[in-house]
């Protein structure tokens, strides 16, 4: 504080106080909705203070959406994501911040690249992907003729097929392609002391060596805020799931939440329904919350 | 990215980035290729391969008037969406900036918004807005139909564009708190003892230092408008009443995956893909200006 202002000191509260409860505001209404019944949701006007219903109505939308398989499925594809993603991204850059080799520059630039486009504006062919994940290669063998060579050859024909629909890595792999983590990984090792780098070597590390027992330990921070970052966006995800899922028994949290839209003629069961987002919105609040440091660390560093 | 110090070894450096070049490829490179060879071709009716058609497919497209629509939407929302985000996270940060006690716990009360998904937001914004149940049942049961964003477009996009702003604002949020924190506090004191009150720091020191920060969310909250509603509009309105909230993500997955009509889904994606590319673009040659502001 640089003067004081006691006056102005108050405003800032009130400012800060009005603008955090209209933040609150929705979130409020949809909690006391959940401790409605359906005609207490339903009277107008709305209701602003909670009722008694909130245990009865979260036990009904949890067993209406079958949460149990549903929870579970986003949970593995929340850490399968998470941990992938770190894997992936903590070897890509340190082969390209650690390692002198030719090709570097360029596939410093394909990885680059991909931050570019966001998984949903090449929705419609990742989809095709998806229904199978090794056509790329198929189609590479035959415009290389070599799926023909092959069958007079050995007599067999080559015909790939992997299909990742309705399956854990269909709904975890093209999440894991983007470059996020792989940046912020490599912006943390950049500022790695090269005394440390020729130290290790003295020592007789070698480079998995020196991964494993130095840059490992060092990146927790990184590794922690890239965590964060990466469980609420994968729990959050929504496009990709409703499509990969054609199966209602695999989908996940949120692509269930959608199908409880109310519909038909009744009256609508709003309570129920809060009562579902309400838990579905629950995970990722829980770590923004509790990680509240890491959060807002990995989100100002993987943007820049 | 010079270091003296490297390891060498003809094998390794590529088997540790191999997993991450796969993926990409797999799930990146050749989605993207796909786009552009769906884009120039059409499927053959009964069989038989695409079949090379040029720009006919950019041509319908770009003569449609849906699409024209779309794109008309998608900016409404895109534009309407950051300005409100931006403005009030700005405000919020300017006074949070001032130190008052207890700054880190207004900071947990403002930030949790973003860790909320966007199909729950939209859930929850839906019954919030909704004319029979929500805030303005009262208004309705007084005069029928004062606001029903099921029938009025107008009222539709206004409600999307409030849950947009609703998610955004905590995200811009922690960007200005670290920007305003960037800037240095003799700077603020010196303009203290010259007699400049807190208004006239704001307005002279404060906001005219955060310009690269202002200018790096609105690129990123637009292009996070254009690419990331998709949840909010499948679960609030579903492009709905009369296409009033169809944006350019909702059309693609719906010409798409509902119409199956993969060429004209693809030529939509390309011009997407361009849009993005074009603030991407602009991003980058204003990263560097903000490293010279630094």
């Amino acid at each position: 504080m640089v003067e004081r202002r006691p006056w102005l000191d108050v405003f800032t509260h009130i400012v800060l106080l009005l603008s955090a409860v209209a933040l609150l505001v929705p979130v409020w209404l949809a909690l006391v909705a959940a401790t409605q019944d359906v005609a207490g949701v339903n009277s107008v006007p709305i209701h602003w203070l909670p009722g008694g219903h909130l245990a009865d109505n979260l036990a009904e939308a949890w067993r209406r959406g079958g949460f149990a398989t549903r929870f579970t499925t986003s949970l593995i594809v929340a850490v399968g994501v998470t941990v992938g993603k770190i894997v992936l991204a903590m070897l890509a850059a340190f082969a390209i911040v650690f390692f002198s080799w030719r090709a570097r520059v360029l596939v410093f630039w394909a990885i680059f690249i991909t931050l570019m486009l966001p998984l949903e504006v090449r929705i419609v062919p990742t989809y095709a992907v998806a229904a199978n994940a090794l056509a790329p290669f198929q189609a590479i063998l035959d415009a290389t003729g070599l799926t023909g060579l092959i069958e007079t050859v050995s007599g067999i024909h080559v015909a790939l097929q992997w299909r990742l629909l309705n399956s854990y890595p269909g709904l975890i792999l093209p999440l894991i392609a983007t470059a996020t983590g792989t940046f912020l990984y490599r912006q943390f090792f950049l500022t790695i002391p090269e005394e440390l780098v020729e130290a290790a070597k003295m020592d007789g590390a070698g480079a998995l060596r020196f991964l494993w027992d130095v840059l490992v330990p060092l990146s927790r921070t990184t590794m922690a805020a890239l965590a964060t970052i990466m469980f609420v966006y994968a729990w959050n995800q929504y496009l990709w799931p409703l499509l990969v899922t054609t199966e209602p028994e695999r989908s996940t949290v949120m692509v269930e939440l959608s199908r409880m839209v109310p519909r038909g003629d009744g009256l609508p069961e709003w309570n129920i329904v809060m009562a579902g987002a309400l838990l579905a919105m629950l995970p990722p609040l829980a770590v923004v919350v509790l990680m509240q440091r890491w959060f807002v660390r990995g989100l100002v560093q993987t943007e820049k | 990215m010079e270091r003296r110090a490297t390891f060498r070894s003809p094998l390794l450096p590529w088997l540790l980035v191999l997993p991450q070049l796969l993926i990409i490829f797999v799930f990146f490179y050749w989605p993207t290729g796909e786009a552009f060879h769906w884009a120039f071709t059409l499927e053959q009716p009964w069989g038989g391969g695409r079949q090379w058609v040029g720009w006919q497919n950019f041509q319908e497209i770009f003569g449609s008037a849906a699409y024209w629509s779309s794109v008309r939407t998608s900016l409404t929302y895109a534009f309407g969406t950051s300005a409100l985000a931006i403005l009030i996270a700005l405000l919020l940060a300017l006074f949070i900036d001032r130190e008052v006690r207890a700054s880190r716990g207004w900071r947990v009360a403002l930030i949790w918004p973003y860790a909320i998904a966007a199909p729950a937001i939209g859930m929850i914004f839906r019954f919030v807005f909704d004319p029979r149940a929500g805030v303005f049942s009262t208004l309705n049961a007084l005069w029928p139909g004062a606001w029903d964003p099921a029938l009025n477009g107008t009222h539709a996009m206004l409600m999307l564009i409030l849950a947009g702003a609703w998610q955004l604002v905590a995200y811009n949020f922690v960007f200005f708190l670290a920007g305003l924190q960037s800037i240095p506090r003799p700077l603020i004191e010196a303009a203290a003892m010259d007699g400049a009150g807190p208004l006239r720091r704001m307005r002279d020191i404060q906001v005219p230092l955060l310009a690269p920060t202002f200018f790096f969310l609105v690129v990123i909250n637009l292009t996070d408008s254009f690419t990331n509603s998709f949840g909010l509009v499948d679960i609030m309105t579903a492009g709905g009443p009369a296409r009033a909230t169809e944006i350019m993500v909702y059309k693609i997955y719906a010409d798409g995956f509902k119409g199956l009509d993969y060429s004209g889904a693809a030529a939509q994606s390309i011009v997407l893909m361009g849009l993005v590319i074009l603030l991407t673009v602009i991003q980058f040659r204003f990263v560097e200006r903000k490293m010279h502001y630094r």
